[in-house]
């Protein structure tokens, strides 16, 4: 229970860093965080200990393998991360190249 | 062959190729988004035909059986949202001919706005939560893109500002998934709401229920959520904005929130009241936060983003009711929402074309200069307020009369009230708009964007005098689908693939 534990405060740490940060490298760095940390939940979900890996040749061999199903999502949520954190930084850059600053602050040229 | 599984490989398809086909002959790009969306448009009618006779059409990937491979589950609430997205994806297309001929890199835009059309169908049809979540970041990923298709510096801070709240919603998504996963060991709705049933009323129950409400008013653009939703929508080029607006924050937001509740939680009003009121909360706080901004707003997009914000109030609001005509009420809304603010971003577009600005200070006098604007603009806004016989009065009626039935009359006078708000914001555009005398420069839209404006006000007036068939036909069954509840999966299950 303390490891799925852990990944909800990976998670946290990516929303602390999200909420708090001005920089806009580091509040990408805090989805990627987030990212990792629901990744790792997935993995440690389909986890068994001593279990081997989900290949079946033959069905008379002992059947503790580890539940493969969440390792299909992690393998296609990676890919939808990568989408995302390549567009944010792309957007980065762009607005580095436009105000000349990472800072969220000095960002504002729409009101309210 | 199914017909289901084209709904989103089309605009896939169509999506890969255009790159190409803008090498080999400038223009393609237009023709193939507009026919595919056409193709589309037919094919959703067919869908809304058959779903007539058969409640639940199941497509199976690859043939997999229901519990262990992806299904896409067709039903008439499938059908009404494929039917509004074809439409707005349709009209948007058209008025992208020449609104979008002064911007570089066409390609890039036809092909964003095939993956989102894609990714909106595939959230509509599919019957798996992964699959779900897959089609769901296919369109957000498209739509921050093209939330920052002029990479001015608004338009990129406001795509950032979007793509900040959005990825928390996603991402929140993607968690409570696992969290199901854990507990279910299943990503197939209908096997959800089985296993869901058995540990009905348990923290996790409530807890996960709590996180996807979240995420889903992240992607609908509910008060608390709102602050993305009038940077985004207007930075936009026009066509997209009627297309964020009209109908996707609907599909990402309010299609799953209905979807999740009804038929996988199998929450009613005559079980959970509690739960229900929190929609009808979150409904009224939007109708009447976002109505108020609205006043005091002085850019003709951004008026419409938070009008938008304010009308998703009322479906939120219909869907809290919870009785028939109640979520029947707020399924019309949609459509009526989407034919009307899809229009008014259109009349939008057509004035920023025109004259290069949408300060409602500078601009002036265009009621006769641009009179097919005008008098779209005049249609869609009287729709919205809920004059009649257009389309939107009748939506917001039926959500009255739920409301009444459903013994909440002050609910419903307060809604009444409410749409005045509507029409004092959207009279602030009509004035200076359109009636002030001024001088400015500007000639009448070109012909294709007049076509798509007409498009959508005869839809308006069409769907408006003939309600009575719409409901029964396509408003009524959708409503009738999610009220089925947890009879869902028993359909899913039982559903076989015929030829259709």
């Amino acid at each position: 229970m303390m490891i799925f534990a852990s990944c909800i405060i990976l998670f946290l740490i990516g929303l602390y860093a999200i909420v708090t940060k001005r920089n806009l490298i580091k509040i990408a760095i805090g989805f990627a965080f987030i990212e990792y940390a629901i990744n790792l939940l997935f993995a440690l979900i389909g986890f068994k200990r001593d279990a081997i890996a989900p290949i079946i040749t033959s069905l008379d061999a002992p059947h503790n393998f580890v539940d493969p199903i969440p390792q299909a999502l992690v393998l296609t949520a990676i890919v939808i991360a990568l989408g995302t954190t390549a567009l944010m930084l792309t957007v980065i850059l762009r607005i580095y190249n436009r105000f000349k600053t990472f800072d969220i602050a000095e960002i504002k040229k729409l009101k309210g | 062959m199914s017909f289901i599984p084209l709904f989103f490989a089309l605009p896939l398809v169509s999506a890969f190729f255009i790159p190409i086909l803008g090498k080999i002959y400038r223009p393609l790009v237009w023709i193939v988004s507009t026919v595919v969306s056409f193709i589309l448009f037919i094919l959703a009618l067919y869908g809304t035909a058959v779903t007539q006779e058969i409640p639940m059409i199941v497509y199976k990937m690859g043939n997999w059986p229901p519990p262990l491979g992806i299904v896409m589950a067709f039903d008439s609430f499938s059908a009404l949202m494929v039917l509004v997205i074809s439409i707005i994806v349709f009209s948007g297309s058209l008025f992208s001919l020449r609104y979008m001929s002064h911007y570089t890199g066409q390609w890039k835009f036809y092909t964003l706005y095939m993956l989102i059309t894609a990714g909106m169908m595939g959230v509509s049809i599919t019957g798996d939560l992964f699959n779900m979540f897959v089609f769901l970041e296919i369109a957000a990923i498209s739509s921050y893109a093209l939330v920052a298709f002029g990479v001015d510096a608004e338009e990129l801070e406001a795509s950032f500002k979007y793509m900040v709240m959005g990825e928390i919603g996603g991402l929140t998504f993607l968690l409570t998934i696992a969290l199901i996963y854990a507990k279910t060991s299943t990503l197939n709705l209908a096997d959800i709401s089985n296993s869901l049933q058995m540990i009905r009323g348990s923290t996790f129950f409530w807890t996960i229920l709590g996180m996807l409400l979240f995420a889903f008013s992240i992607k609908a653009a509910l008060v608390p959520f709102h602050s993305w939703l009038p940077d985004a929508h207007p930075a936009a080029p026009a066509p997209i904005s009627s297309l964020l607006s009209g109908i996707f924050i609907k599909v990402l937001g309010l299609y799953t929130t209905a979807r999740i509740v009804f038929n996988v939680f199998g929450l009613s009003r005559a079980t959970d009241p509690l739960f229900f009121n929190i929609l009808v909360g979150l409904g009224l706080l939007s109708i009447a936060f976002a109505g108020l901004t609205a006043l005091n707003q002085g850019d003709y997009k951004r008026l419409l983003g938070f009008s938008s914000v304010s009308q998703i109030g009322y479906i939120m609001l219909g869907l809290g009711i919870g009785n028939y005509y109640g979520v029947a009420g707020a399924l019309f809304f949609i459509l009526a929402h989407a034919l009307g603010k899809g229009l008014l971003f259109l009349t939008s577009g057509s004035v920023v074309h025109a004259t290069g600005t949408r300060d409602l200070k500078k601009l002036a006098g265009l009621g006769e200069r641009m009179s097919t604007t005008a008098w779209s603009f005049r249609f869609g806004a009287l729709s919205l307020i809920g004059i009649p016989p257009l389309v939107g009065f009748f939506a917001k009626f039926f959500i009255i009369i739920g409301a009444a039935q459903a013994g909440f009359l002050w609910i419903a006078i307060v809604a009444i009230l409410l749409s005045i708000l509507t029409l004092a914001y959207l009279l602030k555009i009509e004035n200076s708009v359109f009636m002030k005398k001024g001088k400015i420069e500007a000639k009448a839209a070109p012909f294709t964007m007049r076509i798509a404006m007409v498009f959508l006000v005869v839809l308006i007036v069409v769907i408006g005098i003939g309600f009575q068939p719409v409901m029964d036909f396509i408003v009524g069954p959708a409503a009738h689908a999610l009220l089925k509840g947890l009879e869902y999966s028993h359909l899913v299950f039982s559903s076989f693939t015929m030829n259709f």
